[in-house]
């Protein structure tokens, strides 16, 4: 949905002298749908997974000609391996992984996997949501690159990863209680783990 | 025993002794000045500027800072190796200086003959050698006792280096040996002062030789792997701090010298001014007139002092051979090396036999 | 027979030599490394968590800080993805600048490295001469923004601010100078032969392991797999400059400075194209007052000197995003570091940290 542009600030009561001025200049992508940042895009990695795995489809989305699949869990690991291998796809490099806490139950926590082809230069995200308790199948046997990353979010959100080789905290200490990273997480953290310097 | 005998046999030793050892002290001293400014330069920086003019009181303010700091053993560390390993690190390098000829010609003073050099033993060269060996113990002595394990390994990879690069230094130095027919230090001056070539010019690879082994042997660029501080943070003396520190460090300079002036006296004449037949004295600018001996000096230390600059100019450019390709140079290229010039020189003696006696 | 033991010995996280605070574990078998595991996040400062309480405009700052050595790459990244997340135009001015800016921080980003990695080999010199060029770099970024090391100067829609007056002639004149001081560098080092030996077929990684390990940037680019960004999606206006992108063939130590030394002579060849051709024109572009992305996610890379910065904006539609996540290129080359390691000798360690060219602040976040 387009957003609109800031509302002009409601006058100070009592104050007189010129009207305020009208809302600034709306941004140029505005108004009426279709929304040229949801337009869709083709995507080669997308017509090939309808071929393939239709049924692992849960949602598309586009949003500033990015490609954006939501995949079934179950599914996650064949669909994963199958856009590293097909030749049309050939999905070679996991840029990057990270989680996103929803909050909402069931399902909180959302994984996304970047994924880029250096042969065919294409860029796809695939998204998968698992629900708290629950473990995420690991990606590490299909890119290396996946390690750290899976460690990353299980320090940072809690999620854990089946099939990690070595699932253990990265960023924080092997004995820190809590996961900052989910929305519930206070921003200056809980008194009791503070450092006491005195 | 008469009085002239007690003097000759003890009084003067001792007093040679005395001005050797404080004006070494004073060289080492300023050597890590020298290396400070040398490096500067070559790095586009200026090194010390504020403690005296042009930062030459630098030394005294460093020696004064290390002697005033808290002496500090680590609780595991055994304590008389820890404090005796500077000790057995710096003796030998001084020790060495007994030998090493600072000029040509006797000076008379009270009646008294006294030769510009501590000693003149006959077996000089082997004195030198056997003496800086002795270095090593300190070496490994101090990296052990410190308990760590930073300065195991640099103790332990440095005495490794320094055993393996004492053979062809030792090597290295036969051929001049071979030539000269003596093994006392003043006796090769003499021979290349009689015979008009210096060293270097009938022993070139037997000079390159002695050279990157002394390196080695000194723990210096692109050989000082066992203090390299990117690595092992500080190697052997990681744990040392004061003035035990600077006695490993004043052992390194002084070992430096010791080899500098190993180098000048074997292969650039000693103290020989350049030139004599053609030049005659007046590059000698005047100083044999005040006394020969004077001159001698000047020469030896320029000689010295130039070699020293090329120590630091290597500090300031290459980068420091990895632990395996050090041994490698050592073993697969340098021995092989120093025995093929022990063998080349040995024949050409004997081809020679005329001319060079 | 004699019982052996592997020596484990503790390397950092203070070290002279590990760029910032790492610890890495080792497991030595006299002096080989029989294994390494590196222990991260002693930089961590919750970068991502700040980030989800602040609004867009005031995350900015904290990208400077996460690669520190580069920030004005971190600052275009940030930008261009709230910019791509709001659909917003760049005029081309502001597009300019900004690849001149990112290009002269490519060179000094790569300054710090050489220097650096030629001073964990041993060749201290060569690490006074790159911060002598460094420090002009660094005055030129002083001058258009006012900040050495953490600039915050790209805006949402362009720049802070013009160009200030006399800028492009001292630009102009550092360029002039630089390449002979370049010419200094490699003839100090590249044939060397004591840094040959200590470069050429350390921490090789073929093209294969590579891409595997998720690395990028001239780590991937010196195994033989030519891919940069700037090329492959171009960002900011790349597509109208001329530039090569040296790839090696070795995946050694040796390849990735030749080619990182490359990357400095294209970058300044890409600046003095920027200069030659700059447009006039505004440099901000069409920017509503509060910046309030519509929902929707987007990824945002850019070739940065050590890799690819990736910037993940999730927004809700409010002012402050609901997840910011910044891929690190430090944190994903790090990986790599035991596959390098393991098997070499423990001095070849700090040459492979070296080689990978790590700033801790971008690997913990």
């Amino acid at each position: 949905m387009a957003d609109t542009p800031d509302e002009k600030p409601s006058p100070p009561s009592g104050a007189g002298g010129t009207p305020p001025p009208g809302p600034p200049p709306a941004p140029p992508r505005k108004e009426a749908a279709p929304d040229p940042l949801k337009a869709e895009v083709p995507s080669v990695a997308l017509d090939r997974l309808r071929t393939a795995h239709a049924e692992a489809l849960a949602e598309v989305t586009y949003h500033s000609r990015q490609v954006s699949v939501r995949i079934a869990p179950a599914s996650l690991l064949s669909v994963l391996r199958f856009l590293r291998d097909d030749e049309a796809c050939r999905f070679d490099l996991l840029i990057d992984l990270c989680g996103v806490d929803w909050v909402a139950p069931p399902e909180r926590f959302e994984v996304n996997y970047h994924l880029y082809s250096i042969p065919r230069g294409h860029f796809l995200r695939l998204k998968a949501r698992f629900g708290e308790g629950e473990a995420a199948p690991s990606a590490t046997s299909i890119w290396s690159t996946a390690d750290w990353f899976e460690r990353e979010i299980f320090d940072l959100f809690g999620l854990t990863f089946a099939g990690h080789p070595d699932l253990r905290r990265i960023l924080l200490p092997e004995d820190w209680r809590g996961h900052p990273l989910r929305k519930e997480y206070p921003l200056a953290g809980y008194p009791d783990q503070h450092l006491r310097l005195r | 025993m008469t009085t002239q005998a007690w003097i000759e046999i003890l009084l003067i030793p001792l007093v040679k002794i005395a001005v050797v050892l404080g004006a070494v002290s004073l060289v080492v001293a300023y050597l890590t000045w020298l290396e400070r400014k040398v490096l500067g330069f070559i790095q586009a920086r200026l090194a010390p500027r504020r403690v005296g003019p042009s930062g030459l009181l630098q030394p005294i303010a460093d020696g004064l800072k290390l002697l005033l700091k808290e002496d500090i053993i680590p609780a595991q560390a055994d304590k008389l190796a820890f404090v005796l390993a500077p000790v057995v690190a710096i003796i030998p390098a001084f020790a060495a200086f007994a030998v090493i000829p600072f000029a040509g010609r006797s000076f008379q003073v009270l009646g008294f003959e006294i030769w510009p050099w501590i000693t003149d033993l006959n077996i000089g060269i082997l004195y030198v050698l056997s003496i800086s060996s002795l270095g090593i113990y300190g070496i490994i002595l101090g990296g052990w006792s410190s308990n760590s394990k930073y300065s195991l390994l640099g103790a332990l990879r440095s005495s490794a280096q320094m055993i393996s690069y004492e053979v062809p230094l030792g090597f290295s130095v036969i051929g001049i040996l071979m030539l000269t027919g003596t093994a006392s230090l003043p006796g090769i001056v003499d021979w290349q002062r009689a015979h008009g070539w210096w060293g270097f010019a009938v022993q070139p690879l037997g000079l390159f030789l002695f050279l990157v082994s002394a390196i080695a042997e000194t723990n210096r660029v692109p050989f000082d792997l066992p203090e390299a501080e990117s690595e092992l943070v500080a190697g052997f003396h990681t744990e040392y701090s004061g003035m035990k520190f600077s006695f490993f460090f004043i052992a390194e300079y002084a070992n430096m010298v010791v080899v500098s002036s190993m180098a000048v006296t074997m292969f650039f004449g000693g103290w020989l001014p350049p030139f004599p037949n053609w030049a005659g004295n007046w590059l000698n600018l005047g100083l044999d007139l005040v006394h020969p001996a004077i001159a001698g000096l000047f020469w030896f230390a320029l000689k010295v002092f130039l070699l020293l600059f090329l120590y630091i100019w290597l500090r300031g450019t290459f980068p420091r051979y990895r632990y395996d390709q050090l041994m490698d140079l050592g073993w697969k290229w340098l021995i092989p090396l120093a025995i093929a010039n022990v063998a080349i020189t040995g024949v050409a003696a004997m081809l020679l036999a005329g001319p060079v006696a | 027979m004699l019982r052996t033991e592997t020596l484990d010995i503790n390397m950092g996280p203070q070290h002279p030599a590990t760029h910032g605070v790492l610890r890495l574990v080792l497991s030595l078998d006299g002096e080989r490394v029989v294994d390494l595991k590196p222990d991260i996040g002693y930089l961590h400062r919750g970068v991502e968590k700040l980030a989800e309480h602040e609004d867009y405009v005031q995350i900015e700052p904290l990208t400077d800080r996460l690669d520190y050595v580069a920030a004005m790459s971190e600052n275009l990244g940030y930008v261009g993805a709230v910019e791509k997340l709001m659909g917003i135009e760049v005029p081309p001015r502001a597009q300019a600048v900004r690849v001149a800016l990112a290009e002269l921080q490519r060179v000094a980003s790569h300054l710090v490295w050489l220097g650096t990695h030629g001073l964990d080999i041993g060749a201290m010199t060569i690490f006074f001469w790159c911060f002598r060029e460094r420090e002009q770099i660094l005055d030129l970024f002083e001058g258009f923004c006012g900040a050495r090391l953490t600039y915050n100067s790209l805006r949402i829609g362009g720049l802070q601010q013009d160009l200030p007056p006399g800028w492009v002639r001292k630009c102009r004149k550092f360029l002039e100078i630089y390449p002979a001081r370049q010419d200094q560098y490699e003839e100090l080092l590249s044939s060397n032969r004591i840094w040959i030996k200590r470069t050429k077929g350390v921490g090789v990684l073929s093209a294969a392991e590579a891409i595997d390990l998720g690395l990028t940037g001239p780590a991937l680019r010196g195994s033989g797999v030519s891919f940069d960004l700037r090329k492959a999606t171009p960002y900011t206006g790349y597509e109208k400059y001329a530039f090569e992108v040296p790839v090696g063939q070795a995946g050694d130590t040796y390849d990735r400075y030749l080619i990182r030394l490359e990357e400095m002579r294209q970058s300044i060849s890409i600046v003095r194209q920027v200069l030659d051709s700059l447009p006039e024109g505004e440099v901000r572009g069409k920017v509503p007052k509060k910046i309030k992305p519509p929902k929707g996610e987007v990824f945002h890379m850019v070739e940065g000197p050590r890799g690819i910065q990736g910037f993940y904006l999730v927004s809700d539609g409010s002012e402050r995003p609901y997840r910011c996540h910044f891929r690190a290129p430090s944190f994903v080359n790090l990986q790599a570091l035991k596959k390098m390691c393991v098997g070499g000798m423990v001095a070849d360690v700090v040459a492979i940290i070296g080689t990978l060219d790590i700033v801790l602040g971008d690997c913990d976040r």
